[in-house]
C-alpha cells in the first residue's frame, strides 16, 4: 500500500476551493500553519530540534565526530545529510532501505544549507587532509501531515544553530564551543492547485498539487536552492512571484528558528 | 484462564457477564459484515475493481456485485481508477479476503460531493444515536451526507456547507468522548448558521439547497440518506451507552 490512489473528487474539491481563494483546514492560499521549533530536544546529540508545521513533525539531530577530510577538500570539514521516514509516520512510508522520496528529501535539505554555506566547512578543518570534523545531520520524519520538506529543513537549520562542538570529548580543545552558524537558509514549498499556488501544503494538497515548487531563501535576500517536483508548470511570472512570497515567509520562520 | 484479562487494543470496556466489550478509542479499520463503507478505485481487473477502504487490504468488487454488465476490457467504461463508490461488506471468509458489494439501497457509484474522513471509532459519534447527530448536521447545513463505517464520509452540497461539515467531524473526532455532543454540534451550527458565501441566510433558508438535493438524487447512481440506517443497526449497542 505504499501508493495509494486518492479519490478523483476529494482533489477535484480542493482545486475548486482554490479557485475561490480557500483551503480544505480554513487556511487562506499564503498562510502557513501554526510552526514551532524546540531546539536542544534530544539531550544526547551535540544539537536537535523538534519541529512542528501544524501536525507534521520532524526530529533532527546533529553529532559531530573527528574524521579525515575528503582528499579533493583537504581543508574543509564533513556535512553529511541523512533523512528518514520511519513507516509509523505515514501509511505512504515503507520500512526498508530509503525510498525516492527519502533521498530527495534529504538533498534538497542539504542543498540549501550547502549553497548558502550556513556552515564554513573550513573551519571544521583540525589539521589538513588529516583530521576535520564530520557534522552529521539526521532528520526523522516522526509525523507526515504534509510539506515535509520545509519541516525537514527548519528541524536540520535549528538542530545546526544550537548545536556545541564537543572538542573536550574528542581532545581537540580544551573547552566545548558553539558550532559557528554564518548564514541561516530557509526553504518554502508551494503547490499549484488549478491556478493557485498555496504555501505550505497539507498531505491532502500535496496529493493533489499539480506540481511542486520549493525555494530556499537566505538573510541576505539571495535565492540559494530550489527543487521542482511533482508532475506540473510554473510560468516565468508565476516563478518570480512565488520566490518573493519565499522571502517573505522566510524571514519570519528565520526568526522563529532563532527564537527572536 | 487467569485472573486477569488485557485488551489488545486501549478503549473504553463494557462488562456484561459473561462477555467483556472493548470499543477502542482509536485504529484502522476492521471490516465486519453488512458494513457500508467508502471505497476508493485503486485498480481495474478483467472482472473486478479493486478497492481501497482503508483496511488492512483492498477489497475486490466483482461485476456481480453490480447492477452493470460490462464485457470484457469494459469495466474502465463503469469505473475509472480514482473514483468513489459507496459499496457494503459481504463476506469475509477466514483468509481475511474482503467481499464487498454495490447491489442495494442507496449504494453506487458518488459522482459529485466530496469525501471527508475521520477514525472509524468515531463513527457512531458521527452517526449518534438513532442517527440524531448526522440528521443535525444534513439539516442545518443543507447537505446531504454519506457516512461509510470504514471513516470515510461523502458529502454533497454548497462549498460552505461541505466546509460547515468537515468542522462539525473535526469537532467531533477531538471531543468525541464528552456528553452532550449533540446539542454541542448543533450550538455550533446554529451560531455560524448565517455565514454563506451568498450573504445573510436565516435556518429555515436551508430549504433553499433543497433543490440540490433532489437533483444529486435523480441520479442513478446517486446515494440518499439510506446508507445511515443499516449504520445505526450495527452499533446501536456503542451509541446507547454515549450520547
Amino acid at each position: 500500500m505504499s501508493e495509494v490512489v486518492s479519490a478523483e473528487i476529494q482533489t477535484t474539491h480542493i482545486i475548486d476551493l482554490a479557485r475561490a481563494g480557500r483551503r480544505l483546514d480554513g487556511r487562506g492560499i499564503d498562510d502557513w500553519r501554526p510552526v514551532s521549533v524546540t531546539p536542544g530536544y534530544v539531550k544526547s546529540a551535540d544539537g536537535s530540534a523538534l519541529v512542528h508545521v501544524g501536525d507534521t513533525t520532524v526530529l533532527c539531530g546533529v553529532k559531530l565526530e573527528i574524521g579525515k577530510p575528503f582528499p579533493d577538500t583537504p581543508n574543509a570539514g564533513v556535512l553529511t545529510t541523512n533523512a528518514e521516514l520511519i513507516a509509523l509516520s505515514s501509511p505512504t512510508f515503507e520500512p526498508g532501505p530509503p525510498q525516492p522520496e527519502a533521498i530527495e528529501l534529504s538533498r534538497v535539505v542539504d542543498r540549501s544549507i550547502r549553497a548558502a554555506e550556513t556552515i564554513d566547512l573550513t573551519k571544521l578543518c583540525v589539521t589538513p587532509s588529516e583530521k576535520c570534523w564530520t557534522c552529521y545531520v539526521d532528520i526523522h520524519c516522526l509525523d507526515h501531515a504534509g510539506n515535509l520538506i520545509d519541516a525537514a529543513q527548519l528541524a536540520a537549520l535549528g538542530a545546526l544553530t544550537h548545536a556545541t562542538v564537543p572538542a573536550q570529548r574528542f581532545g581537540v580543545a580544551e573547552h566545548d564551543y558553539p558550532l559557528d552558524v554564518s548564514h541561516f537558509p530557509v526553504e518554502c514549498t508551494f503547490v499549484r492547485l488549478g491556478d493557485r499556488i498555496v504555501a505550505d501544503p497539507t498531505f491532502e494538497e500535496e496529493t493533489a498539487g499539480q506540481g511542486r515548487l520549493t525555494v530556499a531563501t537566505d538573510e541576505l535576500g539571495n535565492v540559494v536552492a530550489m527543487q521542482k517536483g511533482k508532475i506540473g508548470a510554473f510560468s516565468p511570472d508565476e516563478v518570480v512571484e512565488t520566490v518573493e512570497r519565499a522571502f517573505r515567509h522566510g524571514d519570519r520562520l528565520r526568526n522563529v528558528v532563532r527564537g527572536t | 484462564m487467569g485472573k486477569r484479562l488485557f485488551a489488545s487494543v486501549m478503549g473504553y470496556a463494557t462488562w456484561r457477564e459473561p462477555y467483556v466489550r472493548v470499543v477502542p478509542f482509536a485504529g484502522r479499520y476492521s471490516p465486519k459484515p453488512h458494513d457500508v463503507i467508502v471505497g476508493i478505485v485503486q485498480d481495474v481487473q478483467k472482472t473486478f475493481w479493486l478497492l481501497d477502504i482503508d483496511a488492512s487490504r483492498w477489497a475486490p468488487l466483482h461485476t456481480s456485485g453490480t447492477s452493470w454488465e460490462p464485457g470484457p476490457g469494459e469495466l474502465d467504461q463503469f469505473l475509472r481508477i480514482g473514483e468513489a463508490v459507496l459499496v457494503a461488506v459481504e463476506n469475509l471468509d477466514a483468509t481475511g479476503k474482503i467481499g464487498v458489494t454495490m447491489k442495494g439501497e442507496g449504494l453506487g457509484k458518488l459522482s459529485g460531493g466530496t469525501l471527508a474522513t475521520v477514525s472509524p471509532a468515531k463513527i457512531p459519534r458521527v452517526i449518534g444515536k438513532g442517527g440524531s447527530m448526522i440528521h443535525s448536521i444534513t439539516q442545518l447545513t443543507g447537505t446531504q451526507v454519506a457516512v461509510g463505517q470504514n471513516g470515510r464520509i461523502w458529502i454533497e452540497g454548497s462549498s460552505e456547507g461541505i466546509l460547515r461539515v468537515r468542522e462539525c467531524l473535526r469537532i467531533i473526532e477531538t471531543e468525541g468522548q464528552r456528553s452532550g455532543l449533540t446539542e454541542r454540534i448543533e450550538g455550533f451550527l446554529r451560531s455560524t448558521g448565517p455565514t454563506d458565501d451568498t450573504g445573510p441566510r436565516m435556518p429555515p433558508s436551508a430549504d433553499e439547497d433543497r433543490p440540490d438535493r433532489n437533483g444529486a438524487r435523480e441520479e442513478p447512481s446517486g446515494p440518499d440518506d439510506a446508507p445511515d440506517i443499516p449504520s445505526n443497526e450495527s452499533h446501536e449497542g456503542e451509541g446507547s451507552w454515549e450520547t
